[in-house]
């Protein structure tokens, strides 16, 4: 356990994704059990579902004066952290396994959980009761994917992140074929391939220039991009799962999908909100995303449901190797042996000379799509983002030129450099603040800017940094919405620094009226 | 007690303590820049500190100085002012003001636990105590520095290739974690920002083993791999620290104790060392001082206040002016 915990201490603290890859493989060399623990815990596929919030307050309400605990927690926000730092007793019991202390907590009866788990909290140390608290209550958030912990495992023993990748769903704790095979004790552990998830089919960036002149349009189908999270819909006889593009089980957030759909596929698809099969942008699907849970209300509000793309497996049947227009047939079957209200077909946008796609690409249904992808008729269903078969073709983004007000200090990379910014329009004679932005700048714009907000703070707040308005920013970005939660009622999606307008005045930027009425917002 | 207002100024004969502005007569507490300012007409404090306000302000940064011995009594009228060791940096004191058989004590910064840096913290029995709470809330309860220093020479020891930047207050905490150090057999070259060598020099100067040191130079990078860098807490962020071979960020300071405010500011190697006293230190001293009434200043103030009533005590927070940064230990 004292590993263990000082690993996520660790993780938590480095920003580096190498050092983490690094602190990572330093812990899977341990060659016992709690390595298990270990990859079953960092991929959210143990946790005890009867230990919340409430209860761990409730315990520590038993240990320490309520007010003074909540004092601390105010101060500290986080639960984990407080209860660990304030519990009383520290006495330095001895080390325990994490896998004993695991297996010795699922013994715990349910009345004997106040006791019990005192007494385990009391013989642990700080950063051990923090560990044991997030392994209880689940979700980590230390900044580790599960997509990281594959890959330290890959690098550990010179296999490819994707082979990991492919069998991963079909493991189960304590993983003991995976970790033979790594070792090259065994083959890869054979895995039922209907019930796991598949690493999806990605697509590369057209380049008009090159590309076109190269493809012939007719060996292309085109389909809208939507606006959504890609998903996988595993559907047998008995069960539903939902995985996101990297893999991740995101049934429990999406209970009517899960409810509704039946028969037996593996379906490819983006997942959106909107009511009768209408996308109502990224914006609401946002309400739905990051929960482990969507209540009933919720549900409601914000209805989910799933344009298809692909199909991977009919009735056991791996289609992979099909082409693209065959499985077409197999998934619009699919379609109307199992019709329901969570489920349509992408539409396939037919068109035979390049140019003819353009006007799909950039006036379709108009807000509501990214663009289109471009695939070759005839390509199989490869893994991964491999070159010549399918493309996307994004639209042009929206541009506005807006008014530098905030700074502040980046992060990885850009730690250091003044590289997060805050731009707004006008309102009147004040500016209101539309965006945030810190990425498209090149480096030599960076430090231009990074120089500009040193010279010329007016005000500090905290670690903001507010500068004179002297600076115009041309800002593309993908979309704008309208928002509660922000002073200027709008809020933009992906926005990025265009450039820098040396050769504008700040009194020619628009007016938030005049940028409202621009991008149709009401 | 009536005869000092929440500014921690006596009227009956024109004296503050730890004033921020320009005033007549100061008695300084220690060096900090929050305690020890520019332009006061008289200070009164120890030997040390007026050393080391002379050396970050100028030999003219008061008109006439006073210094006084640990223990040593001062009076003005029928004030008595003693000075006793409080254990936080070089020459830092509390102050013991009696009048008509009333004793208060004013704490100022202070540390119980042992620290080879400077006299270590007496306890002083009085009527009223003003006593700062910079960690006062339970979650503080500071881990052995002997420990936390470890931590830094196993990792030294470990990343070869890493250069190890140390982000500490210039004044005490710098001199502490390079004592530190040294207690626990590190006898390489310590490298410092330049902003310490002052008072790095002084520490020296007054027999404080800080080993050897040097200022940081522009020496080719690789030349600082495996190297530990002092620096203030300032420079870690700046693009000063970027020279480095892959720095490991640490930071030396109590508010390490949280792991959320260390990630927050890029820290990667938290060294909980601090010169203050944790929660468990307060309220011990609050006991044993005996004093009856009792007044918080000078950081997480609620708690200990609420502590203090249950103990029926009478306590109340005492703000005072520009002494809520949290950044400033």
């Amino acid at each position: 356990m004292k590993k263990f915990s000082s690993l996520l201490h660790n993780l938590i603290l480095t920003p580096s994704r190498n050092t983490k890859i690094k602190l990572l493989q330093d812990y899977f060399k341990i060659l016992d059990i709690n390595r298990a623990y270990a990859l079953a815990i960092l991929s959210d596929q143990l946790s005890f579902q009867f230990i919340k919030a409430s209860k761990l307050r409730e315990l520590v309400y038993e240990q320490v004066d309520q007010h003074l605990f909540d004092y601390s927690y105010d101060y500290v926000g986080d639960l984990a952290e407080t209860i660990s730092l304030i519990w009383p007793t520290n006495k330095k019991g001895k080390s325990q396994n994490l896998s004993t202390l695991i297996e010795n907590i699922k013994k715990i009866k349910k009345s004997e959980i106040n006791t019990e788990f005192s007494k385990v909290f009391s013989e642990l140390s700080n950063n051990e009761r923090w560990t044991l608290i997030k392994i209880c209550t689940g979700g980590l958030r230390i900044g580790v994917s599960e997509r990281l912990v594959k890959t330290a495992l890959a690098d550990l023993y010179n296999k490819s992140v994707n082979e990991i990748e492919e069998i991963w769903h079909g493991l189960e704790f304590p993983y003991e074929n995976l970790f033979q095979w790594l070792k090259n004790e065994t083959s890869k552990p054979k895995i039922d391939f209907k019930k796991l998830f598949h690493p999806m089919m990605l697509a590369n960036p057209i380049d008009e220039e090159k590309d076109f002149k190269r493809l012939d349009a007719n060996e292309f189908q085109a389909e809208y991009k939507w606006d959504g999270i890609r998903v996988q819909l595993m559907v047998s006889s008995n069960s539903v799962s939902l995985f996101s593009r990297t893999g991740d089980n995101i049934s429990s957030a999406f209970p009517e999908i899960i409810e509704t759909t039946k028969g037996d596929a593996v379906i490819d698809g983006e997942l959106l909100v909107g009511r009768n099969f209408k996308p109502s942008g990224f914006n609401d699907l946002q309400q739905r995303l990051n929960r482990k849970k969507a209540s009933k209300d919720l549900q409601k509000k914000f209805p989910v449901f799933i344009r298809a793309y692909d199909i991977l497996f009919y009735k056991g049947k791996d289609l992979r190797k099909l082409s693209l227009v065959e499985r077409r047939k197999y998934l619009e079957k699919f379609q109307k042996e199992n019709t329901t209200n969570q489920i349509d077909l992408s539409t396939i946008i037919n068109f035979s000379t390049w140019e003819e796609l353009t006007k799909y690409k950039n006036n379709f249904y108009d807000d509501l799509n990214e663009g289109v992808m471009i695939k070759l008729k005839n390509s199989e269903y490869l893994p991964g983002r491999k070159k010549g078969y399918w493309y996307k073709w994004k639209k042009n983004p929206k541009l506005v030129d807006a008014i530098l007000m905030y700074a502040q200090r980046g992060h990885g990379k850009r730690s250091s450099y003044y590289s997060d910014f805050t731009f707004g329009v006008w309102k009147e004679n004040e500016l209101v603040p539309i965006g945030k932005a810190y990425s498209g700048y090149t480096d030599k714009e960076l430090l231009v800017l990074d120089k500009f907000i040193r010279n010329n703070t007016t005000n500090k707040f905290g670690p903001v940094r507010e500068v004179k308005r002297e600076i115009i920013l041309e800002v593309a970005f993908d979309d704008v919405f309208p928002s509660t939660r922000h002073k200027s009622g709008v809020a933009m999606r992906f926005p990025r620094i265009h450039r820098i307008r040396w050769d504008k005045p700040i009194n020619e930027v628009l007016s938030i009226k005049e940028f409202k009425k621009e991008f149709k917002i009401d | 007690m009536d005869f000092i207002n929440h500014q921690l100024f006596i009227k009956d004969i024109n004296v503050h303590i730890d004033p921020i502005l320009p005033k007549k007569t100061a008695i300084i507490t220690h060096g900090h820049a929050d305690h020890a300012r520019f332009g006061h007409d008289h200070v009164i404090a120890t030997r040390q500190t007026i050393d080391i306000m002379k050396i970050r302000y100028g030999d003219k940064c008061a008109k006439k100085f006073t210094s006084l011995r640990y223990g040593q009594k001062y009076s003005i009228k029928n004030f008595d002012f003693t000075l006793y060791p409080a254990g936080h940096i070089l020459g830092s004191a509390q102050v013991l003001i009696e009048k008509n058989n009333h004793r208060l004590v004013i704490t100022g910064d202070y540390k119980v636990g042992k620290d080879e840096t400077c006299k270590n913290f007496k306890l002083v029995k009085c009527d009223t105590l003003i006593t700062e709470a910079t960690f006062g809330l339970p979650i503080f309860q500071h881990p052995d520095p002997k420990d936390e220093i470890q931590k830094l020479i196993r990792s030294v020891k470990i990343n070869k290739n890493n250069c190890h930047i140390v982000g500490a207050y210039a004044l005490g905490k710098a001199q502490r974690v390079m004592n530190l150090l040294r207690q626990h057999k590190y006898n390489e070259t310590i490298y410092i920002h330049g902003s310490l060598e002052k008072l790095c020099q002084y520490y020296s100067k007054e027999k404080i083993n800080i080993g050897k040191f040097e200022k940081v130079s522009s020496k080719d990078k690789s030349f600082y791999e495996g190297k530990i860098i002092i620096a203030p807490p300032s420079a870690l962020k700046d693009r000063w620290s970027r020279r480095f071979p892959n720095p490991i960020i640490c930071m030396a300071s109590g508010w390490m104790t949280v792991k959320q405010r260390a990630k927050q500011q890029g820290i990667e190697l938290p060294l909980i060392i601090s010169d203050h006293s944790d929660w468990n230190e307060l309220l011990d001293t609050i006991k044993k001082s005996k004093a009856k009434n009792i007044l918080i200043t000078h950081g997480q103030e609620d708690a200990l206040v609420y502590y203090c009533k249950k103990q029926n005590l009478v306590s109340k927070p005492l703000s005072i002016q520009g002494r809520s940064d949290e950044e400033i230990e």
